[in-house]
């Protein structure tokens, strides 16, 4: 537990860690900016193919990428619990 | 001869700076589009047969009892987890891990294709975000050829003995960080720079990917050792031998 609690700080750290160091970045997620490196070292390249779907904005970006974590986490939970629950009930008998 | 000069001149003078502003980019997969046809192809071959050899273990797998059902489940709910958490960087730009540690782990670097496909499929149809003409070269570098790295990385641990927590950090450190290297090193044969060649773009790539990647591959190790623990402490991993 004392382990557990120990590794979520640290991870909680690295994440907090870039708004406590100075640097010109502005957490852009986007990637247009590896693009541009693209455009640099080719001007000429032209993407040949579009995504098929895009969503709507970034709103709607938000609401996939939060549902593809909840979907994920929501399995990673029932199964961590229903192997708790099993090893507690095994052991009151 | 003067020639050859100048290149070498030209990739010293951009080293440092690739050093020093490495900020302004983030780290994500290859985006749709973005690779010229042949090399989106070429990739695609190479990732086609390490996908039909995940299926054949994915079947194997699935044959066997309920508990090795359900511990894959969990690696592949844990990659698609990790894959939607953009997570900030030291260089003031965001990137997410992969999450294959696990999997990797648990079932070998063979499974991982599969896995990671459907997170990068997944990615590319409803998030615009890689791309389906991409996805054969970001599914060889992040479920191939880093998982591939992560596992032998993971088999020297055990060889050498160290301990399970320290093993499976550095499995899915090296799991995360390899498959940035080599999409830095897709993007970097297939734009080279037109002054100081392949090299030199291969490294300015690299300078977008991989240190940003560093803090939130050390991220993805820690989250990768807390869940494994879980695992063992609810005795899943004992029938494995681990």
């Amino acid at each position: 537990m004392k382990k557990t609690m120990l590794l979520l700080v640290c991870v909680i750290g690295l994440t907090l860690l870039p708004f406590l160091i100075p640097h010109a970045g502005d957490y852009s997620g986007s990637d247009n900016q590896a693009q541009q490196a693209i455009s640099q070292l080719d001007p000429n390249y032209k993407p040949w193919f579009a995504p098929i779907f895009e969503p709507a904005s970034s709103e709607i970006e938000s609401l996939l990428f939060t549902l593809q974590g909840s979907i994920g986490s929501a399995i990673v939970f029932y199964i961590l619990g229903y192997y708790r629950g099993k090893r507690a009930a095994h052991a009151d008998h | 001869m003067n020639q050859m000069k100048r290149e070498t001149s030209i990739g010293l003078t951009l080293l440092p700076w690739l050093v020093l502003f490495p900020q302004n980019a983030s780290a994500m997969h290859i985006m749709e589009g973005f690779l010229p046809p042949v090399w989106a192809l070429t990739w695609w071959i190479l990732f086609i047969p390490f996908l039909a050899l995940g299926i054949r273990k994915l079947k194997q797998i699935v044959n066997q009892d309920s508990h090795q059902k359900v511990l894959l489940a969990l690696c592949g709910a844990f990659i698609f987890v990790l894959s939607a958490l953009k997570l900030p960087s030291v260089t003031g730009s965001c990137s997410h891990p992969t999450g294959v540690g696990l999997a990797i782990i648990l079932f070998g670097f063979l499974i991982v294709p599969v896995l990671g496909g459907i997170a990068l499929l997944f990615q590319a149809l409803l998030l615009a975000h890689g791309g389906l003409t991409t996805l054969g070269a970001n599914g060889m570098s992040m479920a191939v050829v880093g998982p591939l790295v992560g596992y032998l990385i993971w088999l020297s641990a055990c060889k050498l003995n160290l301990r399970k927590d320290v093993s499976v950090f550095l499995c899915a450190f090296f799991a995360d960080l390899v498959t940035y290297a080599v999409t830095s090193m897709q993007l970097g044969v297939a734009f080279p720079d037109p002054h100081a060649g392949i090299m030199a773009s291969v490294l300015k790539f690299m300078s977008i990917f991989c240190i940003t990647q560093i803090p939130i591959a050390m991220a993805e190790g820690l989250l990768t050792v807390l869940v494994y623990e879980q695992l063992t402490k609810r005795q899943l991993l004992v029938a494995r031998g681990h």
